[in-house]
């Protein structure tokens, strides 16, 4: 069945549904509309749902209110500027953004970043992980109602930004990726603080477990609800922690690695059976220790040399196509790029994540209560920017 | 003092009590209850919370009434606009009329009624249809689910809440709160009467009932669901600005305050400590202190669990409510009941 014809027969169903009630018990629907300004939704998605009473009968996300065409722009910018404005796409975890973009770049240059600037890139990416989903940790509790972990969240992911701070210089944007390697070396004493903020990640992981995911009214909130089997969400396209979560053993790092140093370093990745709004949850909270103990052992082993491949200062990419795929923080995010041999690029395909993820929702929300909804579009964990570029 | 009183005809008398817990009570205590919470709040969430208003940001309660004070007083076109404007009214009036029967000494009470507890908890329930009025009144989706589900939970909790009184009502043989003090001074338990008898210890399910049922009352966390800021974008009060904000903001704290006071006055023993004679005229001066202390220890409570756990659902907070508070409190009150014939 296609997205389409789905979307079709749901509409049919909430019609029917609306008849059904207006005839039973003379009540007519509400149709209430979430967003696009509502502080669940992380910016401006508008969820339209159909009610009845509590209970949804049909829900449709209208994206599209904060598209800002980076797919078109990149198209008149050199390929050393594109990173600036892709930093903008998952804007808590930028750095990874830029990775799969620059691969895809270089494949087509045929160079290859030396292997310390492979390194620190890793190192960076992971981090920006880190800064990512260290903020869903605290945010879904807040989607159920609790506020003070949100705190703790922002308290921890600090340590984090800092440090990409002191590797960039951008908390937010670093745009410090480049083709062949990368901007800078990392400063002196970077690697021991580094290490001291996977120490207060891990504890902050410790403290989540104890107050959000032990807590029995969260786990009442998330066990059962927004149950996604593995099926439907590969149909759908789902990626990262989410389709993890429904117990597909599935992560591009390991599965299918291109450039990034995964495959150096002793790491495991986690898959829960359930597949509810829980284990979607517990997955990325066990993403984020395993993310640190990676972050850990790259440290390690950084490798010396030159962080910088041997490129023309004028970069000018051969004719040709090339699509690289990375796992970023929200799912698996990649960049079909297009080459004429021109300065620019011909044409910037952006996969994100975001927008997969979010297309599971007509099917997901229908029949949950009016709370419910907060809870699984919280843990299907989106960031607007990754959804309309 | 006592004396120049007991000339006055009953309004007057009525009519200054009232005037002086209004001002005297509510400004000063309302001002070091927000200070305390809001400190302690901050604390919780590892920040610093208010430090500019005053030493330590004590008086950010009277910064924010300034605040809010200069905002313009919005009404949704669509909005019932008297039910709109007058909701904030209903909701606070409940809480001052709760404040009524509070007893801070042996002579310092607004009134000693024989009905006290019942007035209470009667008087209690008319926020509810302040609420309601709020939520229909605002002409938003939003204002009105948060509205009807603020109806359902606190219909649902005001039983929990009431059985939970009727144990310590059977115990002390009275409903004049202030004689519920008293017998918890005079009482006696294990045949000791060196701390009297609170009636925490032998209403200990009784206290745990009211605090839940309260948590609920007050729409707190994680009895929120009408409020829900992630969810009903902080429900019935969605529309409002202004000082109206502000008072559903302030009845939200104070109500906490009052019924905390209630909790203390029927389980920790009000205005007593153990140790000197209730009937001594010195309580008349430490007994508003000692009630007060006690207060800011049960709405500790109450804020800890509000800034500490989740939020239920609708349906389940109304299954907690009728399956499991419900007859617990029934159980405890025929036990109680038991007891009080055999002992």
């Amino acid at each position: 069945m296609t997205v389409t014809e789905r979307q079709q027969l749901s509409y049919i169903a909430a019609q029917a549904a609306d008849a059904r009630v207006n005839l039973e018990i003379e009540t007519e629907g509400m149709t209430l509309n979430i967003g696009p300004q509502h502080p669940a939704t992380h910016g401006t998605l508008r969820i339209v749902a159909k009610l009845d009473g509590e209970q949804v009968v049909a829900a449709e996300p209208v994206m599209g209110y904060m598209h800002r065409g980076y797919e078109k722009l990149a198209e008149v910018r050199t390929y050393p500027q594109v990173t600036t404005l892709i930093n903008r796409i998952d804007w808590l975890g930028s750095f990874a953004n830029e990775v799969p973009f620059i691969l895809a770049a270089e494949r087509l240059m045929e160079v290859e970043a030396p292997p310390r600037a492979q390194w620190i890139r890793t190192i960076l990416f992971e981090l920006s992980r880190i800064a990512n989903i260290t903020l869903f940790l605290g945010d879904m509790a807040v989607q159920v109602g609790a506020i003070t972990p949100v705190f703790f969240a922002f308290r921890d992911r600090e340590h984090v930004l800092n440090q990409i701070e002191a590797a960039t210089g951008g908390r937010f944007h670093p745009n410090f990726d480049r083709i062949g390697g990368l901007k800078d070396d990392l400063p002196a004493g970077w690697v021991a603080e580094t290490r001291g903020a996977m120490r207060k990640i891990r504890a902050f992981c410790d403290e989540i477990e104890e107050l959000v995911e032990g807590n029995e009214i969260f786990q009442a909130r998330t066990r059962g609800i927004g149950v996604i089997p593995p099926g439907v969400g590969l149909s759908y396209g789902l990626t990262g922690a989410n389709i993890r979560a429904s117990g597909v053993d599935w992560d591009v790092r390991r599965d299918s690695p291109c450039g990034l140093v995964h495959d150096q370093v002793d790491w495991k990745v986690w898959t829960h059976p359930d597949g509810d709004s829980f284990a979607r949850f517990w997955v990325r909270l066990q993403e984020t220790r395993e993310a640190t103990k990676i972050v850990d052992q790259l440290l390690d082993g950084i490798p010396s040399g030159p962080i910088m491949a041997k490129v023309p200062v004028i970069i000018k990419v051969p004719a040709g196509e090339a699509y690289v795929e990375t796992e970023n923080p929200l799912g698996v995010m990649g960049y079909y790029v297009v080459s004429k041999g021109d300065l620019n690029p011909f044409r910037v395909k952006i996969r994100s994540a975001s927008f997969s993820n979010v297309s599971i929702t007509p099917w997901l929300l229908r029949g949950v209560y009016v709370p419910d909804i907060i809870t699984i579009l919280g843990s299907l964990y989106f960031i607007l920017g990754d959804i309309d570029r | 003092m006592i004396g120049v009183l007991s000339e006055l005809s009953y309004w007057q008398v009525t009519s200054i009590r009232v005037v002086a817990g209004l001002v005297a009570v509510l400004l000063v205590a309302g001002t070091l209850v927000y200070a305390h919470l809001f400190k302690m709040v901050s604390f919780m969430q590892s920040r610093l919370g208010p430090m500019e208003a005053g030493p330590y940001g004590s008086l950010q309660l009277m910064a924010e009434i300034g605040k809010f004070l200069q905002k313009e007083d919005i009404v949704p076109r669509r909005a019932d606009r008297f039910v709109f404007k007058a909701a904030p009214f209903v909701v606070l009036t409940s809480t001052f009329l709760l404040l009524v029967v509070l007893p801070g000494g042996p002579d310092a009470w607004f009134i000693s009624n024989d009905l006290g507890i019942y007035l209470a908890m009667a008087v209690s329930s008319v926020s509810v249809i302040g609420i309601l009025m709020a939520g229909w009144g605002s002409a938003s989706k939003y204002s009105l689910l948060g509205g009807l589900r603020a109806t359902g939970q606190l219909i649902a909790y005001e039983l929990p809440l009431l059985l939970a009184v009727v144990g310590v009502v059977i115990q002390a043989e009275t409903m004049n709160l202030q004689e519920i003090v008293l017998a918890q001074a005079n009482g006696e338990i294990f045949g000791s009467g060196v701390i009297g008898n609170p009636f925490i210890i032998t209403q200990f399910v009784g206290f745990l009932i009211f605090m839940i049922a309260m948590q609920a009352e007050l729409t707190q966390t994680p009895f929120d669901m009408p409020v829900a800021e992630s969810e009903l974008v902080t429900g019935y009060m969605t529309e409002y600005s202004g000082l109206r904000f502000l008072l559903f903001f302030i009845g939200e704290f104070a109500t906490a305050g009052v019924f905390s006071a209630i909790a203390a006055v029927l389980f920790l023993g009000g205005w007593y400590v153990p140790g000197l004679d209730p009937a001594d005229n010195l309580f008349n001066v430490i007994g508003p202190l000692v009630l007060f202390g006690k207060v800011v220890l049960l709405t500790f409570l109450v804020f800890w669990v509000r800034f500490t756990f989740p939020r239920f659902r609708e349906d389940q907070l109304q299954r907690l409510a009728w399956k499991f508070l419900v007859p617990l409190a029934l159980a405890n009150i025929v036990v109680t009941g038991v007891l009080k014939v055999l002992v």
